[in-house]
């Protein structure tokens, strides 16, 4: 796969091996926030917004931590990261929409164990990407995850009248759907130069 | 399995920590808990059990740990302190797993460090270790860990057996099997865990039309 030019990196990010769907990053937010559109959506934005933030940190801090031979405290201080950018993210909403804070409630601090924000910044790293690189790679993976999470939940508020058999209400059925949609998702494999 | 939820006294309540979350509050099927490993590394039987290990390493070294500082840690900061706790036990199986064999390090990759994301670990931090003894925290932690691991293998062993046609890579069927690659791609995973799923909740509801049947 061609990985230095930026927009084959955002392309895979998104489509090709996309967080949710291919890799598997980001599944307990993707089962548990996606039975309604707007919080779906709005969880989305913020997810967005935390892993770009965190993976700029991340990349910073990774320097830093080459520099001081100190490569064994990388985990640590990358969750350390994540927890306060969502700190952070949280007062910022606070203070800017009180509403929009009342409307993602417990969702936002659940970022931090958001696996997806972790896995950009573990991945970043592991790949070897420059700063440009890993920007982009955490914009596409991060809109690669709210597209996911934003038609799992367009697709189950059409099924909330639908005649479904008791025993597959609920997880199993939001599994099954997943499954489909990665299935689909499969089908952007060719794109971005022989992936 | 039987007796009443919370209201007959069970014969030893260390035996019904390591219980619980092997079978009736397993971490997997049960609480749908810790999703991104169990779907991603599950390709296989092996990896499976390599991460089920690891697993169970972290959350019993994170129990003891959490448990005896219990009574230290400050309400406020409790959660930033499990997740420094856990962090440091990752890290230590993350640097023992490349230790011992370069092959799972290679196939698990990134997985092993995001250990510390799985919520049944901090979960666990939260729900037990930080209310109970030692002892029991230990044994929590086992019972979580393993019942984390079985479900592990149960998705494992049936992706690798229809996927490849092999288990441990020992080869089952012969030559002329002919694999089904659906179930080693990420919507295998999906499909999968949702059989698993199924199978519980009709065994679940069986059980209890036929206790209301008795009835």
């Amino acid at each position: 796969m061609n990985e230095s030019s930026l927009g084959a990196i955002f392309l895979d990010s998104l489509l090709i091996n996309n967080f949710v769907l291919s890799v598997f990053l980001g599944i307990c937010p993707f089962i548990g926030v996606s039975n309604k559109f707007e919080t779906a959506w709005r969880m989305g934005v913020s997810v967005i917004f935390v892993i770009l933030v965190s993976s700029v940190l991340a990349f910073g801090t990774n320097l830093l931590l080459i520099n001081f031979h100190a490569e064994y405290l990388r985990i640590i201080t990358y969750i350390v990261i994540i927890a306060s950018t969502v700190q952070l993210v949280e007062m910022f909403i606070k203070k800017t929409s009180p509403a929009l804070f009342r409307a993602l409630g417990i969702y936002l601090p659940l970022i931090t164990t958001n696996c997806a924000v972790l896995g950009v910044a573990l991945f970043q790293t592991a790949r070897n990407y420059s700063f440009a690189q890993s920007v982009v790679f955490a914009l596409g993976s991060s809109m690669g995850f709210t597209l996911a999470l934003v038609i799992m939940a367009i697709i189950r508020e059409r099924l909330e009248l639908s005649d479904i058999p008791g025993t597959a209400k609920g997880t199993a059925l939001v599994l099954m759907i997943a499954g489909t949609l990665s299935l689909a998702f499969m089908g952007f494999a060719g794109m971005g130069g022989g992936g | 399995m039987a007796h009443a939820h919370g209201n007959a006294p069970s014969p030893s309540e260390s035996m019904e920590a390591f219980l619980n979350g092997l079978w009736k509050q397993n971490p997997v099927f049960v609480q749908v808990l810790g999703m991104c490993p169990t779907l991603a590394v599950t390709n296989s039987a092996r990896n499976a059990a390599a991460m089920g290990l690891a697993t169970i390493f972290v959350l019993v070294c994170s129990n003891t740990l959490i448990s005896l500082v219990r009574k230290l840690v400050q309400k406020q900061v409790r959660i930033a302190t499990y997740i420094l706790i856990i962090a440091t036990f990752v890290t230590m199986v993350d640097y023992i797993i490349k230790a011992v064999s370069v092959d799972v390090y290679k196939a698990l990759g990134p997985f092993i460090a995001l250990i510390v994301v799985n919520c049944i670990i901090l979960g666990r931090a939260e729900a037990f270790a930080s209310k109970n003894s030692v002892g029991k925290s230990i044994l929590d932690g086992l019972g979580m860990g393993l019942g984390f691991a079985i479900a592990l293998f149960c998705l494992g062993g049936v992706r690798e057996i229809l996927g490849a046609g092999t288990l441990f890579g020992v080869s089952l069927f012969g030559p002329n099997f002919q694999p089904w690659v659906l179930f080693l791609l990420p919507s295998g995973g999906f499909f999968t865990l949702a059989g698993w799923l199924l199978i519980f909740t009709w065994w679940k509801e069986r059980k209890k039309r036929m206790a209301e049947a008795q009835q």
